[in-house]
């Protein structure tokens, strides 16, 4: 059945947009964008609790971005301490404001990652692994050690809430203002909007194909002529800004950052949302992080087995949930999957017989 | 000038001298194959012609250009595509969109264009989907170019390996192994195939083990053993050569000692 579809319209299902998931689609952004506010207007707990998702879920679709080159990427940690001390030097020394720290973040860590990564990416699997992991440290030593610059164990402390954003004497959005907590759910929703829709033109373009290509098979990327090195710079460089602009809104939002703000343990959290979630799935780093940080917070008690909980959670995904939450969908949609293979397989048989 | 020259190609790994010394030259538009008992250094010759190893010593040169020691796809931006033996395919995507991402080479879009979805990636796309069917149509894959590669019957993943070299546009092309474990109706059928190539204007290396393939195929042979050249020329030459007939069976107080 497939075989009879006309080549242009056979790439579409790579798209993934189909008419059920559209109307899904919409549904989640209505509730995300107007119930829940709506609803916890006056619960500031709830909007913060869902802000820090939101961002959590951007930082941790850097990633993804990174797990689609194939490589497992443990120093988001690193690249959110980066963009957070960028901006918060930037906005407490200098006067700098919040709508081009934001960005700066982005563009330093991406920055700081692309020369990083073009000596460490070469290394593949674990050992890739090990090497961040041991950056998320260097760099949260680096910043504890950074003398006045950084301001040591004591951090960064005051940084003044995102003012108003004008062009041409027009204010297009006005200056955070005390405790309300609501223009920093609807700055996230955008950050998070806007990261889903860039991840999404990523993967569904030419460029998520070479990327699918390297993670598959470097050696025959490299063969058809792909920059293997170059092409994998670029995805971890991507992958740096989301930290980096992650890091600038936390700085923001709870206005203190500390060489503790990020540990080797964030950076664990980062990559187990998208585990948790579906690697497979743009969606998986957000479901995941939704999934954990809600929970944790519900389960406010257990806070204290809060690493233990994730560390049987990663565990038990790995071993019974490889291609995350996410995938479920998929095994409910397995029998028409199914369906469609015999149709295929015979006809490749039938292509073997004749000579 | 030739097409490639290979000159006093020499590697190393520790002690032991895999490829010694070895040299010829690839004409333009002939069918040249390698070929060598066991353990000959076929494979690391191949790996060094396509520069997926830097040689010890020597060098290649393509259209008069030093080629070896660039990365390996600087070589495929030049023309020279090589494939792999068999398994080595994008296993996760279907035949067709393994030959349209081998198309990485003909894109005109800029990074930012493709992000962007720019005119000219869809253009471009556009184009790499036609090409990727005709030529998976070419090479006998059109009615499973809907197929992931890795359900793909085992017959056709060397064909798809061919079909993804094919789409790099190659000016010559280096088949590694291309017959290894074919059938004799498969082989016939690759055989035919890789003629079909060369009618293209491709050039074509090809390493390989099996004998009667590359005596019907080849308009000249190039053999090794031990990692040194022992004879160069045409099937009906090296037939009748005594050095390769013996490397092949052996010298006859050889295998009494084995017996």
């Amino acid at each position: 059945m497939r075989q009879a579809l006309p080549v242009s319209e056979a790439s579409l299902p790579q798209l993934g947009l189909t008419l059920p998931r559209m109307v899904a689609l919409a549904l989640l952004a209505l509730v995300y964008l107007v119930a829940i506010p709506l609803y916890f207007a006056q619960s500031n707990y709830i909007l913060g609790v869902i802000t820090n998702a939101s961002i959590l879920s951007f930082i941790s679709l850097g990633v993804w971005v990174t797990f689609a080159i194939g490589r497992i990427n443990i120093s988001q940690g690193a690249f959110a301490l980066i963009g957070g001390y960028t901006a918060a030097i930037l906005g407490t020394r200098y006067d700098v404001s919040f709508w081009l720290c934001l960005p700066l973040a982005g563009v330093v860590a991406a920055a700081i990652g692309t020369v990083i990564g073009a000596a460490i990416l070469r290394l593949r699997g674990v050992y890739f692994a090990m090497i961040t992991l041991s950056l998320t440290e260097a760099v949260r030593l680096a910043f504890l050690n950074g003398g006045a610059f950084t301001q040591g164990a004591s951090g960064i402390v005051n940084i003044p809430r995102p003012d108003a954003l004008s062009v041409f004497g027009v204010t297009i959005i006005p200056a955070f203002q005390g405790a309300n907590p609501m223009p920093f759910y609807y700055l996230a929703a955008a950050v998070l909007i806007l990261g889903l829709l860039a991840v999404w033109r990523l993967t569904t373009s030419r460029l998520g194909w070479v990327f699918r290509s390297m993670r598959q098979n470097e050696e025959l990327a490299a063969s058809i002529g792909i920059n293997v090195a170059r092409y994998r710079v670029i995805a971890y460089g991507f992958s740096c800004a989301f930290g980096g602009m992650g890091g600038a809104f936390i700085a923001a939002f709870h206005q203190n950052i500390y060489p503790a703000s990020y540990s080797v343990t964030d950076s664990v959290y980062f990559m187990l949302y998208c585990f948790l979630g579906g690697l497979d799935f743009v969606f998986g780093p957000v479901v995941g992080a939704f999934l954990l940080v809600i929970s944790f917070e519900l389960l406010h008690d257990l806070q204290q087995y809060q690493a233990l909980i994730y560390g049987v959670l990663m565990i038990s995904c790995i071993l019974w949930l490889p291609n995350g939450i996410l995938s479920l969908s998929r095994r409910r949609a397995g029998p028409a999957e199914e369906n469609e293979e015999p149709a295929v397989a015979p006809a490749a048989e039938k292509m073997e017989r004749t000579p | 000038m030739s097409l490639l020259q290979v000159q006093e190609l020499t590697k190393r790994f520790g002690g032991l001298t895999a490829v010694n010394r070895v040299s010829f030259d690839v004409e333009k538009g002939e069918i040249l194959a390698v070929i060598g008992p066991n353990g000959a250094g076929k494979s690391t010759l191949f790996k060094l012609i396509t520069s997926f190893l830097p040689p010890s010593a020597g060098r290649v040169l393509f259209q008069g250009e030093e080629i070896s020691g660039m990365r390996p796809h600087r070589v495929a931006q030049r023309g020279v595509v090589r494939t792999f033996q068999e398994t080595t395919i994008f296993r996760e995507m279907t035949a067709l969109q393994n030959v349209v991402v081998a198309h990485h080479l003909r894109r005109r879009a800029s990074n930012l264009g493709i992000f962007l979805n720019s005119r000219t990636a869809r253009a471009d796309e556009a184009a790499f989907r036609k090409s990727a069917a005709e030529i998976l149509d070419y090479l006998g894959l059109g009615a499973v170019k809907e197929v992931e590669a890795r359900n793909l019957p085992h017959g056709y993943l060397r064909a798809l390996g061919i079909a993804i070299a094919m789409a790099a546009e190659p000016r010559i092309l280096l088949l590694d192994e291309p017959f290894a474990g074919m059938n004799p109706d498969e082989t016939e059928r690759a055989v035919e195939m890789v003629r079909g190539i060369r009618e293209r204007g491709v050039t074509v290396l090809l390493v390989e083990h099996d004998m009667s393939a590359v005596m019907r195929i080849s308009d000249r042979i190039v053999v090794l053993n031990f990692g040194t050249r022992i004879a160069e020329g045409t099937p009906a030459e090296i037939q009748r050569d005594e050095a390769v007939i013996e490397a092949y069976l052996g010298r006859e107080d050889d295998e009494v000692e084995a017996a």
